[in-house]
C-alpha cells in the first residue's frame, strides 16, 4: 500500500467504518510508514479538539434574550 | 398473559417528534424545550458560518422562528435536529450575502484549492499540545485555523465533526452529494491538522536539541 492509497482511506479509518480486512492492509502500512502514523494520530487529535473545545460560547444572558425573543414571537404567531 | 413486546429500535420514535406534535396541536412550550436543546448548536454552526457575532445571534432567532412557521412541512423523514440545521445553514447564507453585497455565496465558494491534499508538514505533535496554552489562547488558536479554512470545506468540518451529523445528513442538509461531503471531509481535517501543527508540533528541550555553536 502506497501513502496515497492509505490517505484514501483515511477518513474511513478515522470514522471506524473500514473493514476487518482493509483495517488490517492499514495497519501493515502504518508499521512501516512514520508519516502515515503521524497523519493518522494528529488528524484524530484535531477532529478530538474541535470537539471537545467550545470555541463559539452562548452567553447565559445572550442566550435567555435571544430565547426570550424567540418565544414572544411565536406565542403571537411569529 | 404475556405480553407481545415490541421489537426495539424499530418502531422506536425520536423524542423529538412527540415535541413536535405538541407544538402542532398548540402547546407553545413543547417549542421552548426544543429551542433549549438546539440553540447553543444553532448558534455556534451560525457563527461558523457568518465569522460574525450579531449575525449569528440574527440567525439563530431567524432560524428557530422559521421552523416554527413552516413546522406543518416538516415531514418527519428526517430528524427535527437536520431539519433546523438546514434551515440554519440557509439563513447564515443569506445573511453572508447581505453583507457582501452583490456577490453570490454559496457552500461551493473557494472549494478547487489543493491545499491539504498532501500532507506536507509532518512533524509530530507534542502528547498534550493543548496544555501548552490557556483555554483563551487555545480557543482563540482553534477559531482563528479553522477561520482560515474555505467556506465549503470549513461547514462540511463543523456538521460533521463538531455537531455530530452523519455524512449523509451533512450531504442532505448542504444539497451536495455523499462522495462531495466525503472529500471535503477529508481535506479540511487534514488542512486543519497542517495549520494547527504550527502551534502543537513537538518541540525539543534545549538539551535534547543540543546548544548550537
Amino acid at each position: 500500500m502506497t501513502c496515497t492509497e492509505f490517505l484514501a482511506q483515511l477518513d474511513d479509518l478515522l470514522d471506524e467504518a473500514v473493514t476487518a480486512e482493509m483495517r488490517a492492509d492499514l495497519k501493515e502500512h502504518l508499521r512501516g510508514c512514520e508519516h502515515c502514523e503521524v497523519t493518522l494520530s494528529t488528524t484524530r487529535k484535531t477532529i478530538e479538539i474541535y470537539r471537545s473545545h467550545e470555541i463559539y460560547d452562548l452567553p447565559t444572558d445572550l442566550r435567555e434574550r435571544l430565547h426570550a425573543a424567540i418565544m414572544a414571537r411565536c406565542k403571537k404567531g411569529c | 398473559m404475556a405480553t407481545i413486546q415490541p421489537i426495539a429500535g424499530e418502531n422506536e420514535q425520536h423524542p423529538d417528534v412527540a415535541l413536535v406534535e405538541r407544538v402542532r396541536g398548540g402547546d407553545v412550550s413543547a417549542y421552548d424545550t426544543l429551542v433549549r436543546k438546539y440553540d447553543r448548536q444553532i448558534f455556534r454552526i451560525a457563527q461558523h458560518i457568518t465569522q460574525n457575532r450579531e449575525d449569528a445571534e440574527d440567525v439563530m432567532q431567524d432560524a428557530f422562528l422559521k421552523a416554527y412557521e413552516k413546522l406543518d412541512q416538516f415531514q418527519g423523514n428526517s430528524k427535527f435536529y437536520t431539519w433546523l440545521v438546514r434551515i440554519a445553514v440557509n439563513e447564515s447564507l443569506m445573511r453572508l450575502r447581505k453583507r457582501r453585497t452583490g456577490r453570490m455565496v454559496s457552500i461551493d465558494e473557494d472549494v478547487e484549492t489543493e491545499e491539504g491534499s498532501v500532507p506536507r508538514d509532518l512533524a509530530d505533535w507534542a502528547p498534550d499540545p493543548e496544555q501548552n496554552y490557556t483555554q483563551a489562547e487555545l480557543a482563540e488558536i482553534l477559531r482563528k485555523t479553522i477561520q482560515g479554512l474555505p467556506q465549503g470545506f470549513r461547514v462540511v468540518f463543523v456538521l460533521r465533526d463538531v455537531e455530530g451529523l452523519s455524512t449523509e445528513e451533512t450531504a442532505e442538509t448542504l444539497g451536495l452529494s455523499v462522495p462531495a461531503v466525503k472529500s471535503r471531509l477529508l481535506r479540511a481535517r487534514l488542512q486543519l491538522r497542517e495549520r494547527l501543527t504550527r502551534y502543537f508540533r513537538n518541540r525539543k528541550s534545549p538539551q535534547e536539541v543540543g546548544v548550537e555553536k
